[in-house]
């Protein structure tokens, strides 16, 4: 029945351009103009990455990473390094969830707190058991994958809305039962109720202790390393293809032998025992599981890192870690370094403005420079109490906007009046087209700057949910399918 | 088991949405090497039927029998790997993968790796992906150089219409199905690409040796290709034969042209027979 038959001679791609292109669909067309796109220097580089073997690429991102620890000091290793590794596993767990099988897993945070509390139950004072990690771990990733399948079984069967709404549920019942319910077991409440699970062991490798920040990083680089490569074998094999088939389309996949249910069922299992995984480094991290750490928040930022990062991509949901974390981390009013927030925020307007054909940024950038100078010469001559502030921590950037950017003293209602202002000229901005948009541009970002330096540096708690926010916004306004996705297509 | 019969047949087999009947006590079957067509008005429950087969639908009453087995009420998927293959009227496509993973997925019921060995690249896992890679240009190849060289590598939904159908017939393929049941293979083709589809699906059983159920609204398709016809109206088959018997029959007439119509036809005829 399956007699060999000769596949027919390839034709060549085609390509002509200087004759009419019959036969040129939308897709051939749109990898031209990427290629179009590679001229000058970073074309050159944008080249060379893309002809470099994945597996290379990856090695060489793992290279740079594992030099962190030589020039990052403990707490900032820890909040950019180690939680940018926690955050990019996490997320790996539930692309395989949301971005490979499709299933809206709301309850995906529940499998990292049960992996965090199976350990410290496992591993602590608390009921005095004490076990080394290369047992424990084991067992708490088994036992996640189990609560998995646990949860799946009765949820395999909704779709969409409703295995969403099943899943919060359980997300939400998890909480509510680390801190409220703590049932009575052997004599103690199981759980410690608000007051959490404290003095848990760190993660402890046949005696071998993890004790500093860098035994954690390494150890976390290594388990990403290995879980990377073992979702992206997983992603193009028979079960990957599989799981992405009834994401497209589960009756169609019904059809071709792959077994749904069986496979939804595997997806929230590898999904559960990822997150538990993680718990337990959590859990061992910190010495501690307290019911805070679970809530929904966690669940959007992980969210966010997939969605961001480009669902169903791996190194897109990497890169979506790195990004939201160190953005996150950096906007947080535990940053020790503000001169450093304050390059990094004008360096990330200067890149928004390389969007702009390079002449057009030039007179932009320019122009705002003169406006600045202009404005404050101005204020100062007529009332200089209006610019006698001077930048918060000023560094040397600091000092060189000292005469740039204006910052009154003494008039406490400027700080809010210039957000609003900032919020109306964006919005206006928004409805602008070609030039007048380009003469727009100056004063509003001028604007920026003012009110980075009056309000978002004084209150960064507040002020870096919003900022994050619409980071985001203009991000998924700019790549809706995410940095690394590729745009979900629909025929209608 | 096989007794000699048939390869695909169904006995009594009926099926009711609610207080409809939409198939009603159908005997029907296939040999093993043969193009039969289902044929019939729009809403006479052809589509239904091929639910019923794949197991999208349970029946109410009756047997399906797949090689001498009953398969009827099985999961879709379990049939499936029974080699029943099938292809949509609207076509269900893995929109947003590559043509080539399009039809390496359609072999997941023969592959066996298992999770752990496609995860730490064990012999047999590398072994079957190359053999499913392999297979899959093949099928692809079967439509000349329509899907074919860069195509692989292209998103399903990128593809013209008529490519996107000949990729659900490739995927369908990709199964090795004992039988295929291709669902209106014509449908919103030009006239040109519909003559190429009826060749091919007869190369499907001269060259591939294919079985094929085919409904087909084209009569000059169903001319083409079947060495047998089965019409079916309001869910009771009205009439089973070669094209010229089914498509003479008065009930098959009647049934596309209501009484009316039929005894115009009829007179048409005998005025025709009279000069």
């Amino acid at each position: 029945m399956s007699e060999s038959r000769e596949i027919p001679p390839i034709p060549e791609r085609p390509d002509a351009r200087d004759r009419p292109r019959i036969g040129v669909d939308e897709w051939v067309a749109q990898v031209e103009d990427r290629r179009a796109d590679e001229r000058g220097l970073g074309g050159a580089l944008r080249r060379g990455w893309r002809s470099t073997p994945s597996g290379l690429q990856f090695l060489a991102v793992v290279a740079i990473a594992a030099t962190l620890p030589l020039y990052l000091s403990g707490g900032d290793l820890f909040s950019y390094g180690i939680f940018t590794l926690l955050y990019a596993v996490l997320a790996l767990g539930l692309n395989i969830v949301v971005g490979f099988a499709g299933l809206l897993d709301l309850g995906y945070i529940a499998f990292y707190g049960f992996g965090a509390y199976f350990y410290s139950l496992l591993a602590s004072d608390h009921y005095g058991i004490h076990w080394q990690a290369e047992a424990a771990i084991p067992v708490v990733v088994l036992g996640g994958a189990l609560l998995g399948l646990v949860l799946g079984i009765p949820s395999r069967r909704l779709l969409g809305d409703y295995l969403a709404i099943v899943t919060l549920f359980f997300g939400q019942a998890f909480v509510v039962f680390v801190n409220s319910a703590n049932p009575d077991v052997a004599g103690k409440g199981l759980t410690g109720g608000p007051n959490g699970l404290p003095d848990v062991d760190p993660l402890n490798f046949f005696g071998y202790k993890l004790t500093t920040k860098n035994h954690y990083f390494y150890f976390l680089l290594g388990s990403f390393i290995v879980i990377v490569a073992a979702f992206h074998f997983l992603n193009h094999s028979r079960t990957g293809r599989a799981l992405r088939a009834l994401r497209e389309d589960p009756l169609a996949a019904e059809t071709i032998a792959v077994p749904v249910n069986r496979l939804k069922l595997m997806a929230f299992s590898f999904g559960a025992a990822t997150a538990a995984f993680c718990g337990c480094v959590f859990a061992a991290l910190q010495t501690g599981s307290f019911p805070g750490n679970f809530d929904v928040s966690l669940l959007i930022t992980i969210y966010a890192v997939v969605i961001l990062g480009g669902i169903g991509s791996i190194a897109g949901v990497v890169i979506g870690a790195i990004v939201i974390n160190v953005t996150f981390e950096f906007l947080s009013p535990a940053n020790d370094h503000p001169e450093l927030k304050r390059w990094l925020f004008y360096a990330t307007i200067l890149l928004l403005l390389t969007k702009l054909p390079w002449r057009r940024a030039a007179i932009v950038l320019a122009a705002t420079v003169a406006v600045g100078f202009a404005v404050h010469e101005i204020v100062e001559a007529v009332a200089p109490s209006w610019a006698a502030g001077s930048p918060i921590d000023a560094g040397s950037l600091g000092d060189a906007i000292r005469s740039w950017v204006i910052i009154p003293v003494g008039h406490g209602q400027f700080a809010q009046f210039a957000y609003v202002a900032l919020i109306a000229a964006i919005l206006i901005l928004t409805r602008l087209r070609g030039w007048w948009r380009t003469l727009a541009l100056p004063p509003t970002l001028y604007l920026v700057a003012i009110v980075w330096e009056n309000v978002l540096v004084e209150q960064p708690s507040v002020t870096r949910l919003i900022l994050f926010g619409v980071l985001l916004i203009v991000l998924m306004n700019a790549r809706p399918q995410g940095l690394l996705g590729t745009p979900r297509v629909e025929i209608v | 088991m096989n007794d000699g019969s048939h390869l695909l047949e169904l006995r009594g087999v009926s099926k009711s949405f609610g207080g409809l009947r939409v198939v009603d006590d159908l005997y029907l079957h296939v040999d093993e090497g043969e193009i039969v067509s289902l044929i019939g008005p729009n809403g006479a429950g052809k589509t239904t039927v091929f639910n019923l087969i794949t197991g999208i639908y349970a029946p109410d009453a009756g047997e399906i029998l797949l090689d001498g087995r009953d398969v009827g009420g099985l999961p879709p998927h379990t049939i499936a790997k029974q080699g029943i293959a099938r292809t949509f009227q609207t076509l269900r496509l893995f929109l947003n993968m590559s043509v080539r993973e399009n039809v390496m997925a359609a072999t997941y019921g023969r592959t066996k790796a298992t999770v752990i060995e496609s995860v730490l690249r064990l012999p047999r896992a590398r072994r079957e992906e190359r053999e499913t890679r392999r297979l899959a240009e093949e099928k692809l190849g079967f439509f000349g150089q329509r899907l074919v060289g860069y195509r692989w590598d292209q998103p399903a939904y990128s593809l013209s219409y008529a490519n996107r159908r000949r990729l659900e017939i490739a995927r369908a393929m990709a199964t090795e199905p004992r039988i295929l049941l291709l669902d209106e293979p014509a449908a919103g083709m030009n006239p040109v690409e519909t003559h190429e589809i009826t060749e091919l699906i007869g190369q499907l059983r001269d060259d591939g040796g294919y079985t094929i159920l085919v409904i087909e609204h084209d009569m000059h398709v169903v001319e083409g290709i079947s060495n047998r016809v089965v019409a079916l109206d309001h869910g009771v088959k009205i009439a089973q034969g070669s094209f010229e018997e089914v498509a003479t029959d008065s009930r098959v007439v009647e049934a596309y042209l209501g009484i009316r119509g039929a005894e115009e036809a009829e007179e048409a005829e005998q005025a025709e027979e009279v000069e």
